[in-house]
């Protein structure tokens, strides 16, 4: 039997004014204050003043603990580019290009697989089984390595096993680039998880449609379609491993000093020198700001439209 | 360009004009089985429609067309060839996505032009191919546009080109009109013809709007719990549905449930589980015209006649209260409760002698030949 209906009513419509804007001045403000006030407080106190003493100190040449600060002028800054700290800024942003792209290469088929083959009732299992390592010290972790990577260590016994004469990977560069891209493989997972999670199958179903092979359906269509991501996860790995110290420090011996261990040192070295330190702070803070800088503006196509 | 579709093609293998051809074919996924045994053969340059409602498995028979599933049991041909090995990228047929799936990082040409890239064509016969492409779907204004700046009906045509331009055997639609408002949806319905004609395709269209497949369609399957109940053309599904189901998802219809009293060549007697004797036409297959076997009448509101005083004819007319009459436009839309319990539908295009109350006492009557006894 057919059945009529009665079209449906029509929905209430939306009053213009929102219900903050009535409210008086103040209380807006007020209730504004208590949300963002205790965190603002917070930032203001430990990351914003913080900053503006590093930046004047970094004017102020040859300063030691109990000088008087008086900023002067850019001698600090034209120190850090002499060759040899230029080859220690280098280093730095070799390694942290280096696993960056690590990451990606190892953490993309990963976050694939999770994101779009896995059984979705173990997704979150498999995801948290790749976080887990971030709960541990990180110290730990570098210890660890220190155990796997070591001339006498676990890599090189079973290595030995099979006739391959012992690789020396402790304090080279190798053993940071290992460390390192061990310890941010976790974010770039999740980051590359999250953006592929939302990537549109029929997108995917569409290319083979068309007559695009499964390696094509990656080239032309998973990839632009997650660039997004895969910008996020490359920017947030090459900012966190450009100021490790903890990898280099341990992993990589005196050949590795990175800009971390430069600053380290003049503050808490030998010879400190509290000025230079913060000249390099304030270039490192610099570089990190133009790489967010560039994500925001070519990583992201979707926010400009 | 589109006129040598068929032409471009290797040449079937058999002798069979069917482009598509599913033999007993079944799906099954995680246990529940969304597809049983389907068969069914589309014609060389046919309009095709499934039709049925949502979860009857249509859009799984299209995907198991398009390749993106692979039959449980049963065998797909494609142009004569198995094509059960064959992944989606090497099927010569393509889809045309419920929400068009558009590639939303690539503008419309790119768009258009992700077939023939993928296939190595020269730039500038991809250029030409797109460009015609665009013509065809009117869209050649909007080729540097994306996606995202297009409205529902444009990204419909994006689509439509984007399928075309590689030249498929077969072109499959998922209920390709579904998110367009009722307008746009008229507009496209009529493009959609008129490309089927000037293009000489086949086309498989999956739908549940059995108005688009009555309108659209030179052959309609109805689908139901991944069975096909009826195959046949626009006016052998409405005028003569095997089934209660296809008689009632195919237009509106009154269905009386009981049982054959009565039987000869051209009619047949129904008694209605509520005591009503009706005569209409037997059903279509004639070992279901059985006397004492169960059967379901269905009688269309547009066949049932409303009147005030009692009709002059022998039979099928019946007393009863009109709950209401509703006025729409190009007719009256009328529910009237029959006094041994039944409520009817009935369609007029004018109420009789004017204004009639509601609870008006009316009779309702209809010929011997406006009704058809489905078996159950």
């Amino acid at each position: 039997m057919s059945i009529t209906t009665n079209p449906p009513p029509e929905p209430p419509k939306l009053k213009p004014q929102t219900e903050a804007s009535k409210k008086p001045f103040g209380s807006r403000w007020l209730g504004q204050l208590v949300l963002l006030g205790p965190a603002g407080i917070w930032l203001l106190l430990l990351l914003v003043v913080p900053t503006l003493v590093i930046l004047e100190l970094s004017l102020v040449a040859d300063i030691r603990p109990g000088d008087v600060v008086n900023p002067d002028g850019f001698a600090n800054y034209l120190r850090a580019f002499a060759p040899l700290n230029l080859t220690v800024i280098g280093r730095s942003i070799s390694f942290a290009l280096g696993t960056t792209i690590g990451c990606l290469i190892l953490g993309f088929p990963v976050a694939y697989w999770i994101a779009l083959q896995a059984p979705k009732k173990w997704r979150n299992l498999l995801l948290l089984g790749f976080i887990l390592p971030l709960w541990t010290s990180s110290l730990l972790r570098s210890y660890a390595w220190i155990t796997i990577l070591r001339r006498t260590g676990v890599l090189n016994s079973i290595i030995g096993i099979i006739g391959i004469p012992p690789l020396e990977l402790m304090n080279e560069p190798p053993a940071v680039l290992i460390g390192m891209t061990y310890s941010f493989l976790p974010y770039m997972v999740l980051i590359l998880y999250a953006s592929l999670e939302k990537l549109d199958r029929r997108l995917l179903e569409a290319s083979a449609d068309l007559g695009a092979t499964p390696p094509e359906t990656f080239l032309r269509v998973t990839v632009p379609q997650v660039f997004p991501g895969i910008a996020a996860g490359g920017l947030l790995v090459f900012i966190t491993s450009l100021g490790d110290f903890i990898n280099p420090e341990l992993l990589g011996g005196a050949s590795s000093m990175t800009v971390a261990r430069l600053i380290y040192n003049q503050f808490l070295g030998q010879t400190p020198n509290w000025g230079f330190g913060s000249a390099l702070s304030t270039l490192l803070i610099l570089l990190v700001s133009i790489a967010i800088a560039l994500l925001l503006k070519y990583g992201d196509r979707d926010a400009k439209v | 360009m589109f006129q040598s579709a068929t032409e471009t093609q290797a040449p079937p293998r058999t002798q069979s004009d069917c482009d598509v051809e599913l033999r007993k074919v079944f799906k099954v996924f995680n246990g529940e089985t969304a597809v049983r045994g389907v068969e069914l053969n589309v014609r060389r340059g046919e309009f095709f429609s499934i039709l049925g409602p949502s979860g009857c498995g249509k859009t799984t028979t299209l995907r198991l067309i398009a390749g993106f599933e692979t039959p449980s049991a049963g065998e797909i041909l494609i142009r004569g060839e198995s094509a059960n090995q064959v992944p989606p990228y090497r099927r010569p047929v393509n889809t045309v996505f419920q929400s068009y799936a558009l590639f939303d990082r690539m503008s419309v040409r790119d768009n258009v032009a992700f077939g023939l890239k993928v296939k190595r064509q020269n730039p500038s016969e991809i250029d030409d191919r797109v460009d015609r492409a665009l013509q065809l779907v009117k869209m050649e204004g909007f080729a540097k546009r994306f996606p995202k700046q297009l409205s529902g009906g444009q990204q419909q045509r994006v689509a439509l080109a984007r399928a075309l331009v590689n030249r498929p055997a077969v072109l499959l639609l998922d209920e390709p009109l579904g998110a367009l408002d009722l307008k746009l949806r008229k507009e496209m319905q009529v493009e959609l013809t008129n490309l089927h004609q000037d293009l000489g395709l086949t086309f498989v269209m999956v739908t549940h709007d059995q108005e688009e497949a009555l309108s659209l369609s030179d052959r309609i399957a109805v689908m139901k719990d991944g069975r096909i109940e009826q195959i046949g053309s626009p006016e052998e599904i409405y005028d003569r549905p095997k089934t209660p189901f296809v008689a009632d998802f195919i237009g509106d219809t009154n269905l009386f449930k009981g049982h054959i009293e009565e039987c000869d060549r051209g009619s047949v007697v129904l008694r209605t589980d509520t005591g009503l004797k009706l005569v209409v036409r037997p059903p279509e297959d004639p070992n279901d015209r059985t006397v004492g076997r169960k059967a379901i009448a269905s009688v269309r509101p547009e066949k049932i006649r409303l009147s005030r005083s009692a009709p002059e004819t022998e039979v099928n007319y019946f007393e009863g209260r009109l709950q209401h009459a509703m006025f729409m436009g190009t007719h009256v839309h009328c529910v009237v409760k029959l006094t041994s319990g039944e409520t009817l539908t009935v369609r007029q295009s004018a109420l009789p002698e004017g204004h009639l109350d509601d609870r008006a006492s009316v009779y309702v009557s209809w010929g011997p030949n406006d009704g058809l006894a489905l078996s159950v």
